[in-house]
Protein backbone atom coordinates (compact mmCIF):
# COMPACT_ATOMS: atom_id res chain seq x y z
CA UNK A 1 0.00 0.00 0.00
CA UNK A 2 0.99 3.44 -0.87
CA UNK A 3 1.13 6.24 1.69
CA UNK A 4 -2.15 7.66 0.55
CA UNK A 5 -4.13 4.16 0.80
CA UNK A 6 -2.06 3.70 4.22
CA UNK A 7 -3.18 7.47 5.52
CA UNK A 8 -6.77 6.80 4.10
CA UNK A 9 -6.97 3.13 6.33
CA UNK A 10 -6.20 4.66 9.27
CA UNK A 11 -7.30 8.14 9.53
CA UNK A 12 -10.95 7.33 11.20
CA UNK A 13 -8.88 5.36 13.32
CA UNK A 14 -6.03 7.93 14.30
CA UNK A 15 -9.01 10.56 14.45
CA UNK A 16 -10.77 8.35 17.24
CA UNK A 17 -7.56 7.62 19.19
CA UNK A 18 -6.37 11.53 19.37
CA UNK A 19 -9.76 12.51 20.52
CA UNK A 20 -9.77 9.89 23.15
CA UNK A 21 -6.81 11.38 24.71
CA UNK A 22 -7.85 14.91 23.96
CA UNK A 23 -11.09 13.99 26.40
CA UNK A 24 -8.56 12.00 28.48
CA UNK A 25 -6.88 15.73 29.15
CA UNK A 26 -9.69 17.49 29.34
CA UNK A 27 -10.59 14.96 32.30
CA UNK A 28 -7.85 15.23 34.14
CA UNK A 29 -8.17 19.30 33.63
CA UNK A 30 -11.52 19.63 34.99
CA UNK A 31 -10.56 17.25 38.07
CA UNK A 32 -10.26 18.77 41.31
CA UNK A 33 -6.80 19.48 43.26
CA UNK A 34 -3.66 20.70 41.55
CA UNK A 35 -0.82 18.72 39.79
CA UNK A 36 2.09 20.09 41.22
CA UNK A 37 5.56 18.59 39.01
CA UNK A 38 3.66 15.59 38.28
CA UNK A 39 6.01 13.06 36.77
CA UNK A 40 3.26 10.99 34.73
CA UNK A 41 1.53 14.26 33.13
CA UNK A 42 4.97 15.41 31.91
CA UNK A 43 5.50 12.09 30.60
CA UNK A 44 2.87 12.42 28.81
CA UNK A 45 3.15 15.52 27.65
CA UNK A 46 6.36 14.93 26.27
CA UNK A 47 5.05 11.44 24.36
CA UNK A 48 2.67 13.73 22.45
CA UNK A 49 5.49 15.89 21.77
CA UNK A 50 7.20 12.93 20.24
CA UNK A 51 3.94 12.04 17.80
CA UNK A 52 4.96 14.90 15.80
CA UNK A 53 8.41 14.51 15.43
CA UNK A 54 9.32 13.26 12.07
CA UNK A 55 11.93 10.37 13.18
CA UNK A 56 10.01 7.34 11.66
CA UNK A 57 10.26 5.26 14.89
CA UNK A 58 8.31 7.51 16.99
CA UNK A 59 6.54 4.42 18.71
CA UNK A 60 10.20 2.96 19.74
CA UNK A 61 11.09 6.61 21.41
CA UNK A 62 7.89 6.80 23.45
CA UNK A 63 8.59 3.47 24.32
CA UNK A 64 11.87 4.19 25.65
CA UNK A 65 10.15 7.53 27.19
CA UNK A 66 8.49 5.37 29.34
CA UNK A 67 11.13 2.76 30.26
CA UNK A 68 13.19 2.77 33.25
CA UNK A 69 17.18 3.12 32.89
CA UNK A 70 19.20 0.55 31.94
CA UNK A 71 22.84 0.45 34.06
CA UNK A 72 25.01 -1.57 32.22
CA UNK A 73 27.08 -1.69 35.97
CA UNK A 74 23.70 -3.73 37.03
CA UNK A 75 26.06 -6.83 37.86
CA UNK A 76 28.53 -5.31 40.18
CA UNK A 77 25.55 -3.14 41.93
CA UNK A 78 23.62 -6.78 42.22
CA UNK A 79 27.18 -8.05 43.15
CA UNK A 80 26.09 -10.75 40.79
CA UNK B 1 -4.04 -20.85 6.95
CA UNK B 2 -2.70 -23.65 9.08
CA UNK B 3 -0.77 -21.75 12.59
CA UNK B 4 1.05 -22.27 15.68
CA UNK B 5 0.31 -19.99 18.87
CA UNK B 6 4.01 -20.71 20.70
CA UNK B 7 3.23 -18.77 23.74
CA UNK B 8 -0.64 -19.34 25.05
CA UNK B 9 -1.53 -20.31 28.65
CA UNK B 10 -3.98 -22.80 28.00
CA UNK B 11 -4.50 -24.17 31.53
CA UNK B 12 -6.33 -20.64 31.76
CA UNK B 13 -8.76 -20.92 29.08
CA UNK B 14 -11.82 -23.36 28.79
CA UNK B 15 -12.46 -26.24 26.27
CA UNK B 16 -14.13 -24.02 24.32
CA UNK B 17 -11.36 -21.71 23.17
CA UNK B 18 -9.20 -25.08 22.24
CA UNK B 19 -12.07 -25.69 19.87
CA UNK B 20 -12.43 -22.51 18.73
CA UNK B 21 -8.85 -22.00 18.23
CA UNK B 22 -8.98 -25.28 16.07
CA UNK B 23 -11.75 -23.93 13.61
CA UNK B 24 -9.55 -20.98 12.81
CA UNK B 25 -6.79 -23.39 12.29
CA UNK B 26 -4.72 -23.71 15.30
CA UNK B 27 -2.62 -27.14 14.83
CA UNK B 28 -0.62 -26.62 17.95
CA UNK B 29 0.21 -24.62 20.71
CA UNK B 30 3.22 -24.69 23.14
CA UNK B 31 2.55 -23.74 27.02
CA UNK B 32 5.36 -22.27 29.16
CA UNK B 33 5.20 -22.55 32.56
CA UNK B 34 3.82 -19.40 34.30
CA UNK B 35 2.61 -17.38 37.26
CA UNK B 36 -0.55 -18.53 38.64
CA UNK B 37 -2.12 -15.59 39.90
CA UNK B 38 -0.69 -16.40 43.69
CA UNK B 39 2.35 -17.47 45.03
CA UNK B 40 2.42 -21.80 45.44
CA UNK B 41 3.55 -22.69 48.98
CA UNK B 42 5.73 -25.81 47.95
CA UNK B 43 7.72 -27.68 45.74
CA UNK B 44 4.82 -30.15 45.11
CA UNK B 45 2.23 -27.31 43.79
CA UNK B 46 4.51 -27.20 41.06
CA UNK B 47 4.98 -31.13 40.66
CA UNK B 48 0.81 -30.68 40.61
CA UNK B 49 1.66 -28.05 37.90
CA UNK B 50 4.05 -29.92 35.92
CA UNK B 51 1.69 -32.38 35.65
CA UNK B 52 -1.02 -30.90 34.24
CA UNK B 53 1.02 -29.48 31.37
CA UNK B 54 2.62 -32.44 30.51
CA UNK B 55 -0.26 -34.62 31.17
CA UNK B 56 -3.94 -33.65 30.87
CA UNK B 57 -3.61 -30.18 28.43
CA UNK B 58 -2.05 -32.27 25.58
CA UNK B 59 -4.96 -34.54 25.93
CA UNK B 60 -7.93 -31.63 26.05
CA UNK B 61 -6.01 -30.53 23.16
CA UNK B 62 -5.77 -33.68 21.04
CA UNK B 63 -9.95 -33.83 21.07
CA UNK B 64 -9.86 -30.89 18.87
CA UNK B 65 -6.66 -31.63 16.56
CA UNK B 66 -4.36 -29.22 18.16
CA UNK B 67 -0.67 -30.87 19.48
CA UNK B 68 0.25 -29.47 22.63
CA UNK B 69 3.95 -28.54 24.01
CA UNK B 70 5.17 -27.25 26.88
CA UNK B 71 8.31 -25.72 28.75
CA UNK B 72 9.11 -25.80 32.95
CA UNK B 73 10.57 -23.82 34.90
CA UNK B 74 9.68 -21.43 37.93
CA UNK B 75 8.58 -18.14 36.90
CA UNK B 76 9.76 -14.84 37.88
CA UNK B 77 7.64 -13.64 39.73
CA UNK B 78 8.01 -16.65 42.11
CA UNK B 79 11.80 -16.53 42.10
CA UNK B 80 11.66 -13.99 44.47
CA UNK B 81 11.70 -16.82 46.99
CA UNK B 82 14.83 -18.00 46.04
CA UNK B 83 14.96 -21.10 48.58
CA UNK B 84 11.62 -22.41 46.80
CA UNK B 85 13.25 -21.75 43.18
CA UNK B 86 16.28 -23.78 44.11
CA UNK B 87 13.36 -27.09 45.44
CA UNK B 88 11.18 -26.38 42.03
CA UNK B 89 14.79 -26.06 39.55
CA UNK B 90 16.18 -29.40 41.12
CA UNK B 91 12.51 -31.37 40.71
CA UNK B 92 12.43 -30.07 36.95
CA UNK B 93 14.57 -32.90 35.53
CA UNK B 94 11.78 -35.40 36.46
CA UNK B 95 9.78 -33.99 33.67
CA UNK B 96 12.04 -32.80 31.44
CA UNK B 97 12.29 -36.48 29.11
CA UNK B 98 8.17 -36.20 29.02
CA UNK B 99 6.37 -36.30 25.40
CA UNK B 100 6.09 -32.47 24.23
CA UNK B 101 8.42 -31.18 26.58
CA UNK B 102 10.52 -28.33 24.47
CA UNK B 103 12.42 -26.95 27.28
CA UNK B 104 13.31 -24.60 30.55
CA UNK B 105 10.70 -21.33 29.86
CA UNK B 106 9.31 -18.93 30.59
CA UNK B 107 11.84 -17.66 32.96
CA UNK B 108 13.31 -14.39 32.97
CA UNK B 109 12.56 -10.82 35.14
CA UNK B 110 9.58 -9.30 36.10
CA UNK B 111 10.83 -6.76 38.63
CA UNK B 112 14.40 -6.83 37.25
CA UNK B 113 15.33 -7.54 41.04
CA UNK B 114 18.64 -9.55 42.17
CA UNK B 115 16.83 -12.57 43.48
CA UNK B 116 15.10 -12.92 40.00
CA UNK B 117 18.84 -12.69 38.17
CA UNK B 118 19.92 -15.00 40.66
CA UNK B 119 17.48 -18.08 39.38
CA UNK B 120 17.32 -16.71 36.10
CA UNK B 121 21.34 -17.76 36.20
CA UNK B 122 20.30 -21.17 38.05
CA UNK B 123 17.65 -21.91 35.06
CA UNK B 124 20.13 -21.38 32.53
CA UNK B 125 22.54 -23.45 34.58
CA UNK B 126 19.94 -26.14 34.22
CA UNK B 127 19.43 -25.48 30.73
CA UNK B 128 22.89 -26.04 29.76
CA UNK B 129 23.27 -29.01 31.98
CA UNK B 130 19.96 -31.05 30.37
CA UNK B 131 20.84 -29.22 27.11
CA UNK B 132 17.74 -27.89 26.55
CA UNK B 133 16.07 -25.06 24.72
CA UNK B 134 15.10 -22.07 26.45
CA UNK B 135 12.00 -19.94 25.98
CA UNK B 136 12.45 -16.15 28.07
CA UNK B 137 10.18 -13.69 29.20
CA UNK B 138 10.46 -10.13 29.03
CA UNK B 139 9.09 -7.44 31.98
CA UNK B 140 6.61 -5.47 31.17
CA UNK B 141 5.50 -1.43 30.89
CA UNK B 142 8.39 0.23 32.20
CA UNK B 143 10.74 -2.61 33.24
CA UNK B 144 10.79 -4.04 29.91
CA UNK B 145 13.64 -2.35 28.09
CA UNK B 146 16.16 -2.56 31.63
CA UNK B 147 15.11 -5.97 32.07
CA UNK B 148 15.68 -7.15 28.43
CA UNK B 149 19.18 -5.51 28.78
CA UNK B 150 19.73 -7.31 31.80
CA UNK B 151 18.79 -10.73 30.15
CA UNK B 152 20.71 -10.08 26.92
CA UNK B 153 23.59 -9.54 29.17
CA UNK B 154 23.66 -12.61 30.97
CA UNK B 155 22.77 -14.54 28.25
CA UNK B 156 25.61 -12.97 25.61
CA UNK B 157 27.83 -13.35 29.12
CA UNK B 158 27.37 -17.32 28.95
CA UNK B 159 29.44 -18.40 26.30
CA UNK B 160 28.20 -22.27 26.92
CA UNK B 161 24.21 -21.14 25.36
CA UNK B 162 23.59 -21.48 21.60
CA UNK B 163 21.63 -18.10 21.21
CA UNK B 164 19.25 -19.77 18.14
CA UNK B 165 17.98 -22.35 20.49
CA UNK B 166 16.24 -19.56 22.82
CA UNK B 167 13.26 -17.56 22.32
CA UNK B 168 13.22 -13.95 23.99
CA UNK B 169 9.38 -13.57 24.22
CA UNK B 170 7.16 -10.30 24.53
CA UNK B 171 9.42 -7.77 22.59
CA UNK B 172 7.94 -4.43 21.45
CA UNK B 173 9.42 -1.20 19.21
CA UNK B 174 12.31 -0.89 21.83
CA UNK B 175 13.73 -4.25 22.53
CA UNK B 176 12.95 -6.20 19.16
CA UNK B 177 16.17 -5.23 17.53
CA UNK B 178 18.74 -5.92 20.04
CA UNK B 179 17.36 -9.23 20.61
CA UNK B 180 17.79 -9.93 16.81
CA UNK B 181 20.69 -8.49 16.44
CA UNK B 182 22.21 -10.62 19.02
CA UNK B 183 21.21 -13.88 17.43
CA UNK B 184 18.35 -14.55 19.15
CA UNK B 185 14.39 -15.40 18.24
CA UNK B 186 12.04 -13.27 19.23
CA UNK B 187 8.24 -13.53 19.98
CA UNK B 188 6.13 -10.69 19.93
CA UNK B 189 2.87 -11.36 22.17
CA UNK B 190 -0.54 -9.72 21.48
CA UNK B 191 -2.71 -8.31 24.33
CA UNK B 192 -5.63 -6.29 24.17
CA UNK B 193 -4.31 -3.57 26.67
CA UNK B 194 -0.55 -4.24 28.52
CA UNK B 195 1.38 -5.30 25.39
CA UNK B 196 1.76 -5.46 21.54
CA UNK B 197 -1.11 -4.89 18.70
CA UNK B 198 -1.81 -7.34 15.45
CA UNK B 199 -1.35 -3.88 13.88
CA UNK B 200 2.09 -3.22 15.71
CA UNK B 201 2.84 -6.67 15.63
CA UNK B 202 2.40 -6.18 11.70
CA UNK B 203 4.51 -3.17 11.60
CA UNK B 204 7.35 -4.57 13.53
CA UNK B 205 7.97 -7.47 10.67
CA UNK B 206 7.59 -4.62 7.92
CA UNK B 207 10.02 -2.75 9.67
CA UNK B 208 12.24 -6.14 10.51
CA UNK B 209 11.91 -8.60 8.41
CA UNK B 210 10.14 -12.19 8.94
CA UNK B 211 13.61 -13.46 10.27
CA UNK B 212 13.14 -15.20 13.97
CA UNK B 213 10.19 -13.51 14.41
CA UNK B 214 7.19 -15.45 16.13
CA UNK B 215 3.71 -14.17 17.04
CA UNK B 216 1.79 -15.69 19.82
CA UNK B 217 -1.19 -14.60 21.98
CA UNK B 218 -0.25 -15.18 25.68
CA UNK B 219 -3.93 -16.39 26.22
CA UNK B 220 -3.65 -16.25 29.80
CA UNK B 221 -5.91 -15.76 32.88
CA UNK B 222 -5.80 -11.95 32.40
CA UNK B 223 -7.77 -9.29 30.05
CA UNK B 224 -6.28 -11.31 26.83
CA UNK B 225 -7.51 -12.94 23.59
CA UNK B 226 -6.71 -16.49 22.61
CA UNK B 227 -7.48 -15.87 19.25
CA UNK B 228 -5.15 -13.05 18.53
CA UNK B 229 -2.90 -14.50 16.14
CA UNK B 230 -5.42 -14.99 13.79
CA UNK B 231 -5.94 -11.14 14.46
CA UNK B 232 -2.56 -10.45 12.98
CA UNK B 233 -2.93 -13.11 10.24
CA UNK B 234 -5.58 -10.80 9.22
CA UNK B 235 -3.63 -7.71 9.52
CA UNK B 236 -1.27 -9.01 7.45
CA UNK B 237 -3.62 -10.08 5.09
CA UNK B 238 -5.46 -6.62 4.88
CA UNK B 239 -2.34 -5.17 4.55
CA UNK B 240 -1.87 -7.00 0.68
CA UNK B 241 0.84 -8.88 2.52
CA UNK B 242 2.04 -12.62 0.22
CA UNK B 243 0.35 -15.73 2.04
CA UNK B 244 4.30 -17.07 1.80
CA UNK B 245 5.32 -14.20 4.46
CA UNK B 246 2.23 -14.66 6.89
CA UNK B 247 2.88 -18.07 6.94
CA UNK B 248 6.69 -17.68 7.90
CA UNK B 249 5.84 -16.20 10.63
CA UNK B 250 3.09 -17.59 11.84
CA UNK B 251 3.76 -21.50 10.84
CA UNK B 252 7.27 -21.88 8.96
CA UNK B 253 9.42 -20.26 12.19
CA UNK B 254 7.58 -21.80 15.22
CA UNK B 255 8.32 -25.25 13.49
CA UNK B 256 12.18 -23.80 12.58
CA UNK B 257 12.67 -23.08 16.15
CA UNK B 258 10.88 -25.97 18.41
CA UNK B 259 12.02 -28.76 16.18
CA UNK B 260 15.95 -28.07 17.66
CA UNK B 261 14.53 -29.78 20.81
CA UNK B 262 14.11 -33.54 21.40
CA UNK B 263 10.70 -32.99 22.46
CA UNK B 264 9.10 -31.70 19.69
CA UNK B 265 7.28 -34.78 17.77
CA UNK B 266 5.19 -32.39 15.35
CA UNK B 267 2.61 -34.36 12.76
CA UNK B 268 2.02 -32.01 9.72
CA UNK B 269 -1.39 -31.42 8.85
CA UNK B 270 -2.59 -33.40 6.34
Amino acid sequence: MNKQEVLQREFLLVRAKVLEIAACLDRIDRAEGDLPQNHQRELLSEAIGHLLGKTGNRAEQIQLLFSREYSDQWRSEFQL
Amino acid sequence: MYYFDPHIHMVSRTTDDYETLSKMGCVAVSEPAFWAGYDRGSVDGFRDYFEQLTSFEPSRAAQYGIQHYTWLCINAKEAENVELSREVIAMIPEFLNRPGVLGIGEIGLNKNTRNEATIFLEHLDLAMETNEQILIHTPHLEDKHQGTRMILDMLTGDQRINRNRVLVDHVEEHTIRPVLDAGFWAGMTLYPVSKCTPERAADMVEMHGPDHLLVNSAGDWGPSKPTAVPDFLLEMRRRGHAESLIRRVVYDNPIEFFSQSRGFNFQVPE
